[in-house]
């Protein structure tokens, strides 16, 4: 076929045309050869070239490459080299569809923790922890778990604002070339805490640069009490580096390491270590943990004795306590030696402390001020603890906490600031009502703010500057001892944002310098030796720095005589007289921390460990002073002092003390994102800085308005096990005594079945131990979860209506009495019955067994009956009720797992043990030659991301796996066996440890 | 069974069952009805027919919502999977039961009673069938796949359906419980189709009865057959009788949910089924009695041998009721004493005691034979024992459901809007249906009731039986 021989439609058109002729243009008219030539390259069937054999490769080819370059420009791919881990060499050769993991580490409020980011073709879609890391060993916190969700924001601040109004890049170019810093007289900036070792050498810089600037660090929840706390004990500010797992007794004063004021998941690693119960080794080696807070937290829930009080109260405990074991003297004390709970339970402990004298441990939580901290050293110190070490810090703290901020208040309100760059954070929201933040950044006449958020602080700024997210950037975090690991970003800057240490070397330097090589420069000077550039790669993979300074703990002794001295003074300023009226604590939430994880969804709709309360905060009151005030859960109440007032909901929380309120703060966020705005109520509305974590003398009125509080386990008559063998608990003494406990607290029948039993005796068959006594609680395989299997967020409304889809949950019991209840936690995923009750129900066969004894869905069978949700005596199954994708932003989209597919509404959907890892991973076996699943190659999400490695996944064929000999264990049991169904995932008996003098 | 039929008190010889002076007459009261020639449909009829259509319209409105939008618009949640919709499916299957008995069992035991009510019993039970049958469709999460619950070719998989599942066995049940039904009333139609089209003055009237009439002629060969026919489909109804609600039941007793894995379900379920059925049909008949002036062909004989089965089927499951608290703390289950001390005293307490006043308690008036010949009592009772029957359904679904096993994933269930208007949805569609039918087709069945009245002359009198 050729042009000569087929006259196309054009050329007839334009060349035979018989009767009147139309034209279309006037060259058409003309018939130039222009026109010829046009309409012969216009139209391919015309076109020479594609009849040419050639030619046509050469377009084929044209094609092939253009299509890979229009790839290259969507790929966002960093142009920086990052070296992926956890896959080794092999992962450097990329295929397409399989992920890559690479290393990078997060600092939240100064705790670092190393992780391990899942990324599926230049995405991040799920974060780990990473093995080498030891602030993670593995495990992952809520908090890391959700930041991926961050990234796909679709609220994120994408542009530069000038005056709230949007502005260009080169506008801020300009405004920051024309910024007359001089002397840096009236030069501030205004950061988070500073652990990033290439920040802080930034921060050296531009104090040097700029003498008379100031640094100032400001942390809504901070560490700050713990080096005071150390410098009051020690007389130098040193981090306390307790070792949980040396420790057999631990007295934790208002300090909820295994929740919320230790964010990062050694923590709870190492407490577990000794609490872990599986040889009687392990029994007579059980730590006991006594916990003394206000409100109740995971580390009360998980402790053996725990004591009620004040916020404020504990420095008196402390106090007595350090009296009672002799540490220090000349103290003032109360309560001692009375027949109270009080004093019964500072008499316990301290005999246990005593007794246990190297392997005690004492600690004190960030809220506490600085003399509970000391007391605490002290106490350490006289029982000759070994429990804790102390190092310098690595990065200068002295210019850090809330007084530092009040200053900088003042300074920003005299008008002798005239240029202010905040550094990341939302100061205007966070800082103490007092300091009038929002007021006094007005009155600064150039302001830099770079978060990631359009924020309160972003709204008040001069200019706003778009920030990278933690997965976008590279950077460093040191920990507390100093060990550094490199932050590589997973991803091109989605909106173009900037890190801290940039835009800090920008204001310094004068000149734009990428964050990568501000970072490489850095290390590249730290390395000694001439192979600085296989050390850099060798820490980009590894997730930890070598040869970063890991600090050596220094010796200190306690300067009791000084201490008691100190103390007695600091007495008056920092036990304001008790008040009458209400005391307001302010505590870290679970979902947002301090509002940062305001705007992610995954975060909000995690229930709270204790309360299981989302999308909201409330006023925690006791039992008790619910009574007194009259008051039942969602009546708002205001809350005042002053001229600090805010109107909040209440919820009754059982073990709370007394003439006490707690609220969580994190909520009421106004500017925000579409997750977090107006959910919960600003508690920095009431928080000064002389109240910075407990103010007392608040009025408490009732408004009689109500609002609705969102939980995910009714309140009431679900709160208790109601006698049901459900979680079962006893006492190591009593384990000791009858090992046969467990086991006897319900009979299982045996099962006569009309159908022969179906054989799991053969090939790899999955179960599931879940220790009760390693759990804490913590929620990160909830949230683990969510990331792994792409659960919806169904917001308030729907998780109001019961319909909330998380396929691992935690459920919390209340035991004893409603004032001093216990906490039991136990997490759910689906039990993956033998004898399912959920599969023989569903009509059309959409959930079925698998041979390896998984319960199978089927999503694109399921016409959603939900027949097989009611019969699951567990309630694990989640019906997608409505579309919840349906107005979900695109980008959101992005965050999902490829290997597995998002429901769509009127399905069924459940746990599956990950099965996607599980499949993954024998393709890969296979791939190997072998048929055999090593133990451990397999872990799902929970239990991957397990802090206390409480959930143990594995072939229960094989006698040797670990899950195997967990399930040998005599604490052993499954939930309802005695239905028949014969539960694949299986618990281990809580024991607890409590000291028999406090049980009588 | 001669026996049976021997007893004068069985045989309600005395006093008469219908009053008719003679077939003419009863041909003529019937026919007009439907006819409305002599008698004019009253404006009211229409008028109510119009409301009943509006809010049938109502339901279309919301299944379209539902079907567009999801399950989510109604209420149900985790843990209650099923609320008002499988609620509302068995109440609906219930009131059907008590056609297929009328017209099925008291054949074949010969009570001639059913005469004058069978016919409307039957209309009534396919009616509430359809009622029944939107639920289980719309229920599904996706309405458009429900066809896989049917063994037709289904995806490209070609898979089974699970055979196992209660609720297979539910879609047998009932699409046959559907069709048996709608034969055996269609067969019964027949010779009055006839009758019809003998009467028919307009050529439409000719062809549409006539089609229907499916050439009926009156021989004897015809009422040969056609006795037959009506025997067989009355014997093969008869085990339907019991399994539709048996196998309804099994959707609840063969799970694991404590309060719903009982044994005595099928009995129990089967006699509440007749008890609402029986008392739905009550309803219906003394509108029409009422407006349709049929006082001489639904007597008062007629109502209290209905009460009397009300009163029976109430007994029985008073009963079930009683003996489902004994077992439960007989068994010292502790789930199982839960569920049950939960229903009577739980958040769902007015839900159960409204059942039991309406099951329980308020049918006992019926010892009195006074009670039983009260009209505005059968008119209330009729009312409340629906109501308490559908209460019934409700508890078991929903306190079974929020608070079974676990604690923590216990919760509460409140209907929505769209829950509500759905079941006055088809409360509207049955109400349609059933006054399409009383206008359009004969609502007492005049061949049959003929034969009543033949039957009159040649029974043995009273006296006759005493003096044997």
């Amino acid at each position: 076929m050729s042009s000569s021989q087929t006259p196309s439609l054009i050329t007839i058109q334009t060349q035979n045309v018989t009767g009147k002729k139309y034209w279309r243009s006037l060259n058409q008219l003309a018939d130039t050869p222009e026109f010829q030539e046009w309409v012969h390259r216009e139209f391919p069937a015309n076109a020479s070239e594609m009849l040419d054999g050639n030619s046509r490769r050469t377009v084929l080819k044209l094609m092939a490459a253009s299509f890979g370059l229009a790839g290259l420009t969507a790929c966002r791919r960093p142009v920086e080299h990052i070296l992926p881990n956890a896959m080794g060499t092999e992962a450097e050769n990329y295929a397409p569809g399989e992920p890559f993991f690479y290393s990078t580490v997060m600092s939240q409020s100064g705790h670092v923790t190393g992780l391990m980011v899942e990324t599926h073709d230049g995405r991040p879609t799920k974060i780990e922890g990473n093995p080498d890391h030891p602030h993670s060993l593995g495990a992952a916190t809520a908090f890391q778990q959700a930041s991926v969700l961050g990234v796909y924001d679709p609220d994120r601040s994408a542009k530069v604002l000038n005056g709230g109004k949007e502005a260009k890049w080169p506008d801020l170019v300009a405004a920051i070339a024309k910024l007359a810093l001089g002397d840096g007289a009236g030069l501030r900036f205004l950061s988070g805490f500073v652990s990033s070792p290439t920040l802080a050498s930034l921060r050296a810089d531009a104090l040097k640069k700029y003498p008379k600037a100031k640094w100032v660090e400001y942390e809504a929840l901070s560490r700050d009490n713990e080096l005071a706390g150390a410098q009051l004990a020690f007389g130098q500010p040193l981090y306390a580096h307790p070792k949980w797992d040396k420790a057999k007794i631990v007295v934790a004063l208002d300090h909820d390491f295994l929740g919320l004021d230790a964010p990062s998941p050694f923590f709870t690693r190492a407490f577990t270590k000794r609490r872990r119960v599986e040889s009687e080794e392990d029994l007579e080696k059980m730590n006991r943990l006594y916990a003394v807070e206000s409100q109740f937290s995971l580390t009360g829930a998980n402790a053996d004795h725990r004591l009620r009080m004040k916020g404020s109260d504990v420095r008196q405990f402390a106090a007595d306590l350090a009296n009672a074991v002799g540490a220090v003297s000349g103290l003032n004390v109360v309560g001692n030696g009375g027949a109270d709970k009080r004093a019964k339970f500072l008499a316990a402990v301290v005999k246990d402390l005593k007794a246990a004298g190297a392997e005690a441990l004492v600690v004190a939580g960030p809220r506490q001020p600085a003399s509970v901290h000391a007391l605490a050293a002290a106490i350490n110190e006289k029982l000759g603890s070994t429990c804790v070490t102390y190092t310098k810090p690595v990065i200068d703290k002295s210019n850090s906490g809330v007084e530092a901020l009040k200053a900088l208040a003042g300074e920003m309100s005299g008008g002798q600031v005239s240029t202010l760059v905040i550094l990341g954070g939302n100061p205007a929201y966070t800082a103490p009502a007092d300091t009038q933040f929002s007021v006094a950044l007005s009155k600064v006449a150039v302001s830099l703010h770079l978060g990631q958020e359009v924020d309160e602080t972003a709204a008040g700024a001069t200019w706003h500057i778009p920030e990278a997210h933690m997965l976008e950037s590279w950077g460093d975090e040191a920990t507390s001892e100093g060990l550094a690991a490199i932050q590589q970003p997973m991803i091109e800057p989605m909106h173009g944002g900037k890190t801290a240490a940039e835009v800090a070397s920008w204001i310094t330097a004068g000149r734009f310098t990428k964050s990568h090589d501000l970072v490489k420069n850095y290390w590249l000077a730290q390395f000694t030796g001439n192979k600085k550039e296989e050390m850099w790669r060798k820490a980009l993979h590894d997730g930890v720095v070598a040869a970063s300074k890991t600090t050596d703990p220094v010796k200190v002794t306690v300067d009791t005589r000084k201490l008691a001295a100190a103390l007695t003074a600091t007495t008056a300023a920092e036990a304001k007289p008790a008040a009458s009226g209400i005391e307001v604590g302010f505590y870290p939430s679970s979902s947002t921390w301090d509002g940062r994880f305001a705007n992610n969804g995954w975060l909000q709709e995690t229930p709270d460990p204790i309360s299981k309360l989302v999308w909201g905060n409330a006023a925690m009151v006791s039992p008790k002073t619910a009574r007194d005030q009259k008051l039942t859960d969602g009546d708002v109440v205001t809350l005042s002092r002053g001229n600090v007032k805010v109107e909040a909901a209440v919820m009754v929380q059982p073990g709370h003390a007394d003439d006490a309120v707690s609220v969580a703060l994190g909520y009421g966020r106004e500017k925000c994102g579409r997750a977090g705005k107006g959910v919960g109520f600003n508690a920095n509305l009431i928080r000064t800085s002389d109240g910075f974590y407990f103010g007392q003398g608040f009025a408490l009125a009732i408004t009689g308005k109500r609002e609705t509080l969102a939980t995910t386990q009714e309140r009431g008559a679900g709160d208790t096990q109601n006698g049901r063998p459900l979680v079962r608990e006893g006492t190591a003494e009593e384990y000791k005594k009858n090992p046969k406990f467990v086991e006897e607290m319900s009979e299982v029948p045996e099962i006569h079945s009309i159908y022969p039993e179906f054989s799991y005796a053969q090939g790899n068959q999955w179960g599931m131990a879940i220790d009760l006594t390693a759990c804490t609680g913590c929620n990160a395989c909830v949230v683990a979860c969510v990331a792994e299997n792409n659960t919806p967020v169904v917001g308030k409304d729907q998780v109001l209506r019961g319909r909330e889809m998380h396929w691992i949950r935690m459920d919390r019991y209340y035991t004893g009495d409603e004032n001093d209840p216990q906490v039991v936690e136990q997490p759910i995923p689906c039990m993956q019955c033998e004898n399912a009750p959920c599969e023989n129900v569903c009509p059309v066969q959409a959930t079925t067994h698998s041979p390896e004894g998984l319960n199978d869905m089927a999503y694109n069978r399921c016409v959603g009956t939900r027949y097989c949700a009611n019969n699951c005596p567990f309630k694990v199954r989640h019906f997608n009720f409505l579309n919840y994708h349906k107005n979900e932003p695109e980008v959101q989209g992005l965050v999902y797992n490829p290997d597995v597919s998002v429901r769509m509404r009127g399905v069924m959907e459940k746990c599956t043990y990950c099965v996607q890892r599980i499949e993954e991973t024998k393709i890969k076996a296979k791939r190997d030659g072998r048929r055999e699943i090593k133990d451990g190659e397999i872990k799902t999400a929970c239990q991957q991301t397990c802090p206390a490695e409480a959930i143990v996944f594995g072939n229960i064929n094989d006698p040797n796996s670990r899950v195997s000999k967990l399930k040998k264990q005599e604490r052993n049991y499954a939930m309802l066996a005695e239905l028949g169904i014969k539960p694949r995932t299986t618990y281990l008996a809580k024991l607890r440890n409590p000291n028999p003098e406090l049980t009588v | 069974m001669s026996a049976v039929l021997q007893d004068p008190a069985l045989m309600e010889v005395n006093p008469p069952l219908v009053r008719s002076t003679n077939y003419h007459d009863l041909t003529e009261q019937i026919s007009a009805i439907v006819e409305g020639d002599v008698i004019k449909t009253p404006t009211k009829y229409w008028i109510t027919l119009g409301v009943t259509a509006s809010i049938t319209g109502l339901l279309g409105a919301m299944l379209g919502y539902l079907l567009v939008t999801g399950i989510g618009v109604w209420g149900n949640n985790r843990p209650v999977g099923w609320a008002w919709d499988i609620t509302n499916f068995v109440f609906w299957i219930g009131i059907g039961h008590a056609g297929t008995l009328i017209s099925a069992i008291l054949f074949l035991f010969r009570q001639k009673w059913r005469t004058s009510i069978n016919r409307s019993a039957e209309a009534m039970t396919l009616f509430a069938v359809m009622c029944a049958g939107i639920f289980p469709l719309f229920h599904t999460g996706r309405p458009w796949r429900a066809y896989w619950l049917f063994p037709i070719p289904n995806t490209d998989l070609n898979l089974w359906q699970n055979f196992r599942s209660p609720l297979i066995w539910d879609v047998f049940a009932v699409s046959t419980y559907f069709t048996v039904s709608a034969l055996f009333w269609f067969t019964g139609l027949v010779p009055d189709l006839a009758t019809l089209r003998d009467r028919s003055t307009t050529r439409v009237k000719q062809v549409v009865f006539g089609l229907l009439s499916l050439g009926w002629r009156g021989s004897a060969r015809h009422w040969n057959n056609y006795e037959k026919a009506y025997l067989i489909l009355a014997a093969i109804s008869t085990p339907l009788v019991l399994s539709v609600h048996s196998i309804v039941s099994f959707d609840f007793a063969t799970s694991v949910v404590p309060g719903w894995h009982t044994t005595i379900f099928p009995p129990y379920f089967v006699a509440g089924a007749i008890f609402s059925g029986f008392a739905c049909v009550m309803t219906l008949l003394l509108i029409a009695r009422w407006t349709l002036n049929l006082q001489n062909l639904i007597t008062m004989k007629h109502l209290e041998n209905m009460n009397k089965i009300i009163l029976v089927t109430g007994s029985v499951v008073s009963y079930a009721y009683a003996c489902e608290f004994f077992i439960a703390w007989y068994s010292g289950n502790i789930y199982e004493r839960f569920t049950f001390w939960n229903r009577a005293f739980g958040p769902y307490w007015w839900a159960a005691w409204s059942m039991y006043t309406c099951n329980l308690i308020i049918p006992q008036l019926y010892w009195f034979k006074k009670m039983r010949n009260n009209l505005w009592v059968m008119f209330i009772i009729s009312i409340t024992t629906n109501i308490g029957m559908w209460f019934e359904r409700f508890v078991i679904i929903a306190t079974s459901l929020t608070r079974d096993f676990l604690p923590s994933s216990w919760g509460y269930f409140h209907p929505t809007y769209v829950d509500m208007c759905t079941f006055a949805g088809t409360i509207g569609l049955f109400l349609t249906l059933f006054l399409v039918f009383a206008r359009f087709l004969p609502m007492i069945a005049i061949s049959e009731v003929k034969g009543v009245l033949a039957v009159e002359k040649h029974t043995f009198k009273g006296e006759e039986v005493a003096t044997r």
